[in-house]
């Protein structure tokens, strides 16, 4: 029972930290720190410049100063890849970016071959990649060196044959040829035309970057939305040579946005929610595991933070669990994506319901007050008619300044699941034996729920238990947990649960034995009574063993039911086994062996005897044959039969019965061959000697 | 009168004596044999009835052979035997042979029940 409530309060805190996880929390120290451990060069550099441009570019949007010293190798692999004339357009790129951050020491005459490297494959590019690379290059080298030319002279065909890619429904094609279309590379194109604009010498079409602004709003009618209110962008083009994710393609989409917002004079008419959502589904991956996806959240959010369409602002709680009895305090963040301060601004709580009933609000609206040191919003007294229990509180941001409106979003509510929580007081808690029939009281105990307490009571079958409590909450309103049971356990472990039930304002259970004894298999003896009244909400939930009950009941019957088989304790299948004891028979009595082997001598005697008779009585071989064949026979059959007897002995000692009998075949034929010529020829001998 | 018994029974043993005297040797050994058999069995009830009869079968065994090899053995005496007109037709060398076999497969019977 322990084990279950425990495991009921971790799948609480699971509940409670799986929900805390739509409360978007800005970027914090703990993203610092996975930086330092994502990002950590091997040998003094990153694998590649574009693996040093991803850790430089995160470093640098975090803050972090203690960067790893890559500086002197870096540089060094960005000038070969800059002055080596087989560089692909993509090297160059990843090498300008590198340089953008570390300004390296790079020749002017550098810069010039490779501007008009770079503006040959612009004229004559055709495929999409070769376009984002070449202008954001030429992008980077005006940023880095001013005296390069790097305008382009016609921007407007440029941007053209850019524009020739795109689709109806904003997104773009990798290249003419190509009929896929792709969000990532629509993400692509608008970086692209962001840079033709910042190189156009003179200024581009108006007409163009309306069509465009049209695209970007009809891209963004093909974004995707999670429940928890966060939109992203997701490709659809799955058997691409390189499949990008959801991650990655918004990243590009929210890069490409940015990239054209900040070049563009007129306002891209996009709702703020959904900027806010693409915000809130970076934030809500939390910690990404690897560098790429790392990489893509900090500088997507990076670009978030800074963009010219709207800025969202993010509410979060640093908590969501408030306590009643210890009189918390409400507070409430606002900040960027990235943790910097909001401007002037009023968090109102607007409503606040008990979570599964959204109808009823329990508060009326009511503004946060600010405390400017630690920039958080704080709501000093809960209102008296929150009581303990899980809420959905609703907040809303309102900026003061109107300029501010216009560069912010706040995305209106902010819905936050809250828990309340606080000390549950538990009152005239009493336990007592009553009789059957007249429901008078045997005896009756008080006992201390909240101390230690130890009740020991008497019963029969014939009477009643009865346990009885009352629960309020802080405000003094009746509080009805989750769990309250009442557990009987008996000495041979056999145990009972019963749910307590609430009639109107106290919680009393009624145990009649009479209908129990079959239920309590007839076990008279000593049961423990243990109490177990828990929820997420209550600080004090208890299980507590309140003391013992001797019950007597009748003597089972025949036919009742037997008590069930203690479980057998899970660790003991590994302990070791009960030895196992091999029982012999005894063996039998033997004789002395000084006895036996008189015996054997006593058996001899006998045969001496035999002997013996024989020498008196005269006997003689004289009838043995004399004649050669016929002595042979004799010969052989007596030694016929020594041998049968040996192979007797040989049988009795090691052999069995079947080599026996196979060679006592062959010895039985021999054996019946030589004993019929020799008895044949004594006969024939002595009939003769009749006849003569 | 207890004179003239005693007097009687030594003249009756006698009168065995002399009378079995006139049996021939072949007889007088196959009765010799029959004896010294029958004793070896005797001392073996003896043993029997000292220690215990522990290893039945062997004991049973040892006893059965004595007993079978005396049976057989007087069974040879009664074929062999001249008087008895009824082996008349019976070659002693063939009533010979069958003592032999008999007593090989008692033997072997005997072996296989020692253990």
């Amino acid at each position: 029972m322990a084990r279950n409530l425990v495991g009921f309060l971790v799948l609480v805190l699971a509940i409670s930290i799986c929900e805390a996880a739509s409360i978007f929390q800005p970027i914090s120290e703990s993203h610092r720190s996975a930086a330092l451990e994502l990002f950590t060069p091997t040998d003094g550099s990153f694998g590649s410049l574009e693996e040093t441009y991803e850790a430089l570019r995160t470093f640098g949007i975090l803050g972090i100063q203690k960067k790893p010293h890559i500086g002197t190798g870096s540089c060094q692999s960005v000038s070969e890849t800059l002055g080596s004339s087989s560089s692909t357009t993509k090297d160059l790129f990843f090498a300008l970016k590198v340089n953008s951050i570390l300004e390296c020491k790079i020749d002017e005459a550098i810069f010039q071959e490779i501007t008009s490297r770079l503006k040959a494959v612009v004229n004559d590019g055709n495929s999409l990649l070769d376009f984002y690379y070449s202008i954001s290059s030429l992008a980077l080298i005006k940023d880095q060196n001013s005296k390069v030319d790097v305008l382009l002279g016609d921007a407007d065909g440029i941007f053209r044959s850019i524009k020739a890619l795109s689709q109806s429904d904003g997104r773009w094609r990798y290249s003419s040829s190509n009929p896929e279309s792709s969000t990532y590379a629509a993400g692509l194109a608008l970086e692209a035309l962001a840079g033709v604009m910042s190189l156009a010498s003179s200024e581009i079409d108006h007409s163009l970057i309306d069509t465009l602004k049209n695209d970007i709003v009809k891209l963004f009618d093909s974004i995707e939305k999670y429940d928890d209110g966060s939109f992203y962008f997701d490709e659809k083009l799955v058997d691409a040579r390189e499949h990008h994710g959801p991650l990655s393609t918004t990243s590009a989409v929210i890069r490409g946005l940015t990239a054209f917002a900040s070049l563009t004079s007129g306002t891209i008419t996009l709702s703020g929610n959904k900027i806010l959502g693409l915000a809130k589904f970076f934030l809500g991956i939390g910690i990404p595991g690897n560098s790429k996806d790392f990489f893509n959240q900090i500088d997507s959010l990076a670009c978030l933070e800074s963009n010219r369409i709207s800025v969202p602002l993010i509410l979060s709680l640093p908590a969501t669990v408030l306590s009643l009895t210890k009189k918390d305090q409400l507070k409430v963040k606002v900040n960027t994506v990235l943790g910097s301060s909001a401007p002037p601004l009023t968090v109102k709580l607007m409503q606040a319901f008990i979570s599964g009933s959204k109808d009823s609000s329990v508060i009326e609206s009511q503004e946060l007050g600010f405390d400017p040191e630690n920039a958080v919003h704080i709501l000093d007294v809960l209102p008296k008619s929150v009581d303990v229990g899980n809420y959905i509180f609703v907040f809303e941001i309102v900026l003061h300044d109107s300029v501010d409106k216009k560069i912010y979003t706040t995305g209106g509510q902010t819905q936050v699941p809250l828990f309340v929580t606080g000390v549950v007081k538990i009152d005239n808690a009493e336990i007592a034996v009553l009789d059957s029939d007249l429901g008078s009281i045997e005896t009756q105990k008080k006992i201390d729920l909240a101390g230690e307490t130890s009740v020991s009571l008497s019963a029969n079958h014939l009477q009643k238990l009865r346990l009885s409590f009352q629960l309020t909450t802080p405000r003094g309103k009746f509080f009805k947990p989750h769990q309250v049971f009442l557990k009987l356990r008996h000495e041979t472990e056999v145990e009972h649960i019963f749910v307590v039930g609430n009639s109107g304002k106290q919680f009393e259970i009624i145990l009649d034995f009479l209908g129990l004894v079959e239920k309590f298999f007839y076990l008279s003896g000593r049961y423990d009574i243990q109490l177990t009244v828990g929820d997420a909400v209550m600080e004090n939930s208890i299980l507590r063993a309140v003391g013992h009950v001797e019950l007597d009941l009748p003597e089972a019957p025949e036919k009742a039911p037997r008590p069930p088989a203690r479980p057998v304790d899970p660790y003991s299948r590994y302990g070791p086994k009960a030895e196992i004891t091999h029982i012999f028979r005894a063996p039998e009595k033997r004789p002395p062996k000084e006895l036996s082997l008189a015996f054997l001598g006593l058996t001899l005697l006998p045969f001496v005897g035999f002997f013996i008779g024989l020498l008196r009585i005269g006997v003689n071989l004289k009838n043995f044959p004399t004649l050669a064949v016929p002595a042979t026979f004799a010969i052989l059959f007596h030694l016929g039969i020594a041998a049968v007897i040996l192979l007797y002995v040989l049988f009795w000692l090691k052999w069995d019965l079947f080599t026996t009998l196979k060679t006592l075949g062959f010895l039985g034929a021999f054996l019946m061959f030589v004993g019929h010529r020799t008895l044949s020829h004594l006969a024939s001998t002595s009939a003769k000697l009749k006849s003569t | 009168m207890a004179k003239s018994t005693s007097k009687d029974a030594q003249a009756l043993f006698h009168s065995l004596r002399s009378a079995y005297a006139s049996t021939p040797t072949n007889l007088k050994i196959i009765d010799l044999y029959v004896g010294f058999a029958v004793f070896t069995a005797l001392i073996q009830v003896v043993y029997m009835a000292v220690v215990g009869s522990f290893p039945f079968n062997s004991f049973l065994s040892g006893l059965l052979s004595c007993i079978g090899t005396a049976v057989l053995a007087v069974c040879l005496r009664i074929q062999v035997n001249k008087e008895n007109k009824e082996f008349k037709d019976l070659a002693p060398e063939r009533a010979f042979a069958d003592f032999v076999l008999c007593n090989l497969v008692l033997h072997l019977v005997i072996m296989n029940f020692l253990g």
